[in-house]
C-alpha cells in the first residue's frame, strides 16, 4: 500500500459513508416494518421524522460519491508518475485488477443515489408518502453496494505496488487489444461520430419530447443510458483525439489534465448531470400509477427530462466546439 | 371551518406514564367567529389548540379543515397548511431575541420565498395598524410587554391567515393592556377572521367579542354555549 | 426557481444573524476549524512545494548516473573506465563528474564542492551558493580560505554568487575549477566521482541501464526517474505520516463539531421551536443549518488555507520546518515557489469539511425535529 494523503482521504470518506449507512440500516428496517401513515401514534411520528435523516444522509452520500469520483481520478492521475509505464490515470488504474472496477462502482453509486433521491423527492411530495417501504427497501439494497464499492477501492489501494510495470492508455486504448473499451476506441472516426451524434440526438430528442409532452418516461432513461455510453465511447474514439491533436491518443482521463486546460470537465460535467437526471426520470416512472402521485410524477419527470435534455445538448455542443477548434484532421472535408 | 370528531390525544403513549390529555372531543369551530376555551389548568385547552392549529396530530380521531381530512397528514404538509391558514399568538409572545421587530414579523414568511419588498410592505402596514411604526427597528427585547404582544400579533398576521389562535393571550398583561388586546381582537373579528383562544381571564371569556365559550374539564368538553 | 433562491437567501440571512448573536460559541468552533485547516494545509503545501522543487532540480540532472562499486561501496571511477562504457545506442553524451563534500568547521556545515562540466570557472576562483553567501558573509570579489583535509590552506576568490531561484539544490554549492578541485582533495589524476549519461528517449533509459549493468558488472546505474519516484514516495510518505498523526486532531475536531452541533443552548432550542411553530418546516430548519455549516466550513477553509499559504511561501514555514525538511545543517532559506495543486486542495477539503459534515449531520437533524408545539408549553 502506498501511504498518501489523497488515498487516506478517499478511504476515510468511503468508510464514513459505509459506517453511516450501516448505522441507520436498522432504523430503515424499522420504518419498513412499522410504517403506518394512518396512525396518529407517537411512534409513527418518530418514524416520519427519521425519514428526514435518511434523505440527508443519502444526499450526503451522493455528494461524497461525486466528489470522490473526481478525487479518485485526480489522484490516479497524480500517482501515475510512480508506476513504470503509467503516463496518466489509466496506467495507475491498471496497476491491479481493482482499479477500474472501483471507479465504475463509484460512478454507478452516484447514479443510483441520484435515482434514489428522485424517488425520495416525489414520494415526499405526496401527502400519503406512498413509496416509503419501497424507498427504504431500495436503501437497504444500496447499502451493501456501497460497502462493495468501498471494499473494491480499498483493495485497489492496498494492492498498489510502486514497482509494477503497468500498461497505460497507449496500449489499453490501442486498436490492437480485445477489451470493450479498446473496441470502443478502435472505432473508425466516421461510424464513431455517427454513433455519438446519433445517441446524443436520441437522448436530446427523447428528453425534449418528454419535457414537452410528458410521455415516454422510460425512453428518457434508456436514451440517457445510451447517451452516457455513447458519450464515453465518443470521448474514447474521437473527441479525445481532437483534444490531444494526436491521431492515436485515446484517453478519457488525460483530458482532465491542466495540459489540456481541464477541458474534460466541461465535457464530463454536463454528461454526468444529464445522465443522472435522465435515469432519475426513468426511476420514478413506475410509480406514475400510484394514486397520490399521478400529478407529481409527470411534473417531476418532465423537469428532470428538461435537465437531461439541456445537459446532453451541452455535452454535444462542447464536443463539437472542441472538434471544430482542433487542428487535427481525421475526416477529409 | 374546523371539525373535530372523536379526538383523543395521548402523551408518552405505551409508556408507564401514558397520559390521555384529550379524551373524546367532538367540536366544530365555525368560521368568522370568536371561540373561547375555558377550563381549569391541565384540562387540555392548549393541547386542543395544537391539534386545531396543525401543530400536532391527534392520536385518534379526525380533524377536518374545510371538509378535508388532515388528521393523518405528515408534518411536512401540516406545516404548509398551518402556515397558510393559522396565525399564532403565544402566552410568552415567543419573539426571537436579537432581531428587530420588523425581522420578527416577517419570519413566518421566509419559507414561502416571497420577495422581500412585498413582505416589508405588508409588515409595515401591520405595524402601522397596531401603532408600532415607530418601533420597527427596535430589538424586541427592548419592547414593553404590550408592544411585544402587538409585534407577536403582527407576526401572526403576516401570511394573512384565515384563523388566529391565541393561547392565554392576556396572562402577561395588565388590565389596561388586556383591554387594548380585546380591542385589537374585535377589529380582527370584524374583518371576518376566525379566532380561537383559551383564557382563564374573565375579561376575555366574558367579553362581548367572544361569540362562543367552550368549557373543558379532564380532556372533555363539559359545557358549550 | 426564483422563489427557491429567495428562500435560500432568507435562510442564509437568518442563519448569519443567528450566528452573529452567538458570536463566542461560533468563533470558538471557527477558530479550531481554521487552525486545523491551517496545519493540514501547511503540511500539504510545504511537502508539495518540496516535491516540486526536487523535481525541478532533478529535471536538470542526467538521465543515468553510473557509479562504480568496490565491495558494495561507492568508489572512484578509475582512468579508462569511461572508455570501457563504449558506445551504447541511445546515449547522447557521457562524461565524468567531479564532486565531493567538505565540512566547514567554522560554521559547522557541509558544503558540496563541484566542478561544473562546462569548465566556465577560472583557476583560483569559485562560485558559491546563497547559503554560503549568508553564513560566511561572502560577496563577489571576496577571498576565502578553506583548510583541506590534508591540512593545507587554499584561498579562492569568489567570482559570483548563484541566484536564489532554486535554493534547495544550490544553497550549499561551491563550484570550482577542475585543477583546484583535484589539488584541494588530492584527487588522483584521471579519476572521477561518477559518470553522467544523457539519454534522449525516455523509453530507452531502462535498456541503457540494463546494457550498462551487463557491460560493467562492478557498476551501479542510477536512473533519474527512479530517484524521482523515490523522492515522490518519500515526500508522500512523510506527508501521509504527518496527516495520519494529525488524524487524531481531525477526530477530535469531529467530536467537537458534533458536540457543538448537538449541545444546542436552551436559547437556540427555543428559537428553533418558535420557528417551527410559526410555520417553518423540518426541512427548512435543516437547510438553514446546512447553510450555517457551509458558511462556517468555507470561512474556516479559506482563512486556514490562505494563512497556510502565507506561512509556507512567505514566512518560510517557520512553524515546522525542522520536522519536515530533515537534517540539513545549512537551512536553505526557503523562498519556495508558490504552487497550489488542485488534488491537494481537494484532499484537504476531504480531510476537513467531510468529517465536519458527517459529524454535524445527526445533530442537525435532531435539532430540526423539535416538536412544533413545544413553545406552547413555556
Ligand atoms: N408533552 C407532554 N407530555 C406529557 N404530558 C403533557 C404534555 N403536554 C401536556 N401534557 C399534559 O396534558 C394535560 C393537558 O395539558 P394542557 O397544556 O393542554 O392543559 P391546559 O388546559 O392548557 O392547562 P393550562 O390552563 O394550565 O394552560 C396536562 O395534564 C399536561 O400535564
Ligand atoms: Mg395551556
Amino acid at each position: 500500500m502506498i501511504f498518501q494523503p489523497a488515498i487516506i482521504a478517499l478511504l476515510l470518506s468511503s468508510a464514513i459513508c459505509v459506517l453511516a449507512l450501516a448505522l441507520i440500516a436498522p432504523f430503515a428496517f424499522e420504518v419498513i416494518r412499522r410504517w403506518d401513515i394512518k396512525s396518529g401514534s407517537e411512534r409513527q411520528l418518530q418514524l416520519e421524522r427519521r425519514t428526514y435523516l435518511f434523505s440527508m444522509l443519502l444526499a450526503f452520500v451522493l455528494v461524497a460519491q461525486l466528489a470522490s469520483v473526481l478525487l479518485f481520478v485526480f489522484n490516479a492521475e497524480k500517482m501515475s508518475g510512480m508506476f513504470v509505464g503509467a503516463m496518466c490515470a489509466v496506467g495507475t488504474l491498471n496497476v491491479n485488477p481493482y482499479g477500474f472496477p472501483a471507479l465504475n462502482a463509484k460512478i454507478a453509486l452516484f447514479f443510483l443515489a441520484a435515482m434514489w433521491l428522485a424517488i425520495n423527492h416525489v414520494d415526499s411530495r405526496a401527502r400519503d408518502y406512498p413509496l416509503v417501504r419501497i424507498k427504504y427497501a431500495l436503501l437497504l439494497l444500496l447499502a451493501p453496494l456501497l460497502a462493495v464499492a468501498a471494499w473494491t477501492e480499498a483493495q485497489f489501494f492496498v494492492n498498489l505496488q510502486a514497482d509494477v510495470i503497468t500498461s497505460c492508455c497507449g496500449s489499453l486504448f490501442s486498436e490492437g487489444s480485445k477489451t470493450l473499451v479498446a473496441e470502443a476506441s478502435a472505432l473508425e472516426p466516421v461510424p464513431a461520430m455517427l454513433l455519438f451524434y446519433g445517441a446524443m440526438g436520441l437522448a436530446i430528442g427523447m428528453s425534449s419530447f418528454h419535457w414537452a409532452y410528458g410521455r415516454g418516461g422510460y425512453g428518457v432513461a434508456v436514451a440517457a443510458a445510451l447517451g452516457f455510453a455513447a458519450g464515453i465511447s465518443g470521448i474514447l474514439s474521437f473527441i479525445s483525439l481532437y483534444i490531444y491533436e494526436h491521431p492515436h491518443h485515446h484517453c478519457p482521463f488525460c483530458v482532465l489534465k491542466p495540459e489540456y486546460g481541464y477541458q474534460g470537465y466541461a465535457l464530463y460535467l454536463p454528461l454526468f448531470v444529464a445522465t443522472a437526471a435522465g435515469l432519475a426520470a426513468g426511476a420514478i416512472r413506475p410509480f406514475a400509477g400510484v394514486a397520490s402521485l399521478t400529478a407529481i410524477v409527470p411534473d417531476v419527470s418532465r423537469r428532470l427530462a428538461s435537465i437531461a435534455s439541456i445537459g446532453f445538448l451541452l455535452t454535444a455542443a462542447v464536443a463539437t466546439a472542441m472538434i471544430l477548434r482542433s487542428n487535427l484532421v481525421l475526416l477529409d472535408h | 371551518m374546523i371539525e373535530l370528531a372523536g379526538i383523543r390525544k395521548a402523551f408518552n403513549q405505551g409508556q408507564h406514564n401514558e397520559y390521555w390529555a384529550l379524551n373524546g372531543i367532538d367540536l366544530a369551530i365555525e368560521a368568522n367567529k370568536v371561540t373561547a376555551l375555558r377550563g381549569p389548568s391541565g384540562s387540555g385547552k392548549t393541547t386542543l389548540l395544537t391539534l386545531v392549529g396543525c401543530l400536532a396530530r391527534p392520536t385518534e380521531g379526525r380533524v377536518r379543515l374545510k371538509g378535508e381530512d388532515i388528521s393523518g397528514l405528515p408534518e411536512r404538509f401540516l406545516t404548509d397548511i398551518r402556515r397558510r391558514t393559522f396565525g399564532f399568538v403565544f402566552q410568552q409572545f415567543n419573539l426571537i431575541k436579537g432581531l428587530s421587530a420588523l425581522d420578527n414579523i416577517i419570519l413566518p414568511a421566509y419559507p414561502t420565498g416571497e420577495p422581500r419588498r412585498e413582505l416589508l410592505e405588508r409588515a409595515e402596514a401591520l405595524l402601522a395598524r397596531l401603532n408600532l411604526g415607530h418601533r420597527r427597528e427596535a430589538k424586541v427585547e427592548w419592547l414593553s410587554g404590550g408592544e411585544q404582544q402587538r409585534v407577536a400579533i403582527c407576526r401572526a398576521l403576516i401570511n394573512d391567515p384565515e384563523a388566529l389562535i391565541a393561547d392565554e393571550p392576556t396572562a402577561n398583561l395588565d388590565t389596561h393592556l388586556a383591554k387594548e388586546f380585546m380591542a385589537i381582537l374585535e377589529g380582527l373579528a370584524g374583518e371576518g377572521r376566525t379566532i380561537l383562544l383559551t383564557s382563564h381571564d374573565p375579561l376575555v371569556t366574558e367579553s362581548a367579542v367572544v361569540d362562543r365559550g367552550v368549557e373543558m374539564r379532564d380532556g372533555q368538553i363539559v359545557d358549550d354555549r | 426557481m426564483k422563489l427557491w433562491f429567495e428562500k435560500q437567501r432568507y435562510l442564509i440571512d437568518f442563519t448569519l444573524a443567528s450566528m452573529a448573536r452567538r458570536k463566542a460559541r461560533n468563533l470558538g468552533l471557527l477558530g479550531v476549524y481554521t487552525v486545523l485547516v491551517f496545519v493540514l494545509a501547511s503540511v500539504a503545501l510545504y511537502t508539495h512545494a518540496l516535491r516540486v522543487e526536487a523535481a525541478k532540480v532533478l529535471a536538470a540532472s542526467p538521465e543515468v548516473i553510473l557509479q562504480r562499486l568496490v565491495a558494495g561501496r561507492h568508489d572512484l571511477i578509475p582512468p579508462g573506465y569511461l572508455e570501457k562504457v563504449g558506445r551504447i545506442r541511445g546515449v547522447q553524451k557521457k562524461e565524468g563528474r567531479l564532486w565531493g563534500y567538505y565540512y566547514d568547521a567554522v560554521v559547522k556545515a557541509n558544503y558540496t564542492f563541484m566542478v561544473p562540466n562546462d569548465a566556465s570557472i577560472a583557476k583560483g576562483e569559485i562560485v558559491v551558493g546563497p547559503a554560503l553567501e549568508r553564513s560566511r558573509g561572502l560577496a563577489a570579489g571576496n577571498g576565502i580560505s578553506f583548510r583541506s583535509y590534508s591540512g593545507k590552506l587554499h584561498t579562492f576568490i569568489v567570482a559570483s554568487v548563484l541566484p536564489q531561484a532554486s535554493e534547495i539544490a544550490s544553497a550549499d554549492l561551491v563550484l570550482m575549477h577542475e585543477e583546484d578541485f583535484r589539488a584541494f582533495f588530492d584527487y588522483p589524476v584521471g579519476h572521477y566521482t561518477d559518470i553522467a549519461l544523457s539519454v534522449a528517449n525516455p523509453l530507452e533509459v531502462r535498456n541503457v541501464a540494463l546494457k550498462l549493468a551487463a557491460a560493467l558488472p562492478d557498476s551501479r546505474p542510477i536512473l533519474r526517474d527512479e530517484v524521482l519516484r523515490t523522492y515522490a514516495s518519500i515526500f508522500d510518505w512523510r506527508e501521509g505520516i504527518v496527516l495520519a498523526l494529525l488524524s487524531a486532531a481531525i477526530l477530535a475536531f469531529g467530536i467537537l463539531a458534533w458536540e457543538k452541533a448537538s449541545g444546542l443552548s436552551a436559547d437556540e432550542k427555543r428559537e428553533i421551536g418558535i420557528l417551527k411553530a410559526i410555520g417553518w418546516e423540518t426541512g427548512d430548519i435543516i437547510k438553514m443549518k446546512f447553510w450555517e455549516g457551509l458558511l462556517i466550513s468555507l470561512t474556516a477553509f479559506l482563512a486556514g488555507f490562505v494563512a497556510a499559504y502565507l506561512h509556507v511561501f512567505y514566512f518560510a514555514a517557520t512553524l515546522f520546518e525542522p520536522v519536515l525538511k530533515g537534517w540539513a545543517v545549512l537551512y536553505p532559506e526557503f523562498r519556495l515557489t508558490p504552487h497550489i495543486d488542485g488534488l491537494q486542495v481537494a484532499t484537504l477539503f476531504f480531510f476537513t469539511v467531510f468529517p465536519y459534515a458527517a459529524a454535524v449531520l445527526a445533530p442537525i437533524w435532531k435539532a430540526a425535529i423539535t416538536d412544533p408545539d413545544a413553545v406552547m408549553r413555556g
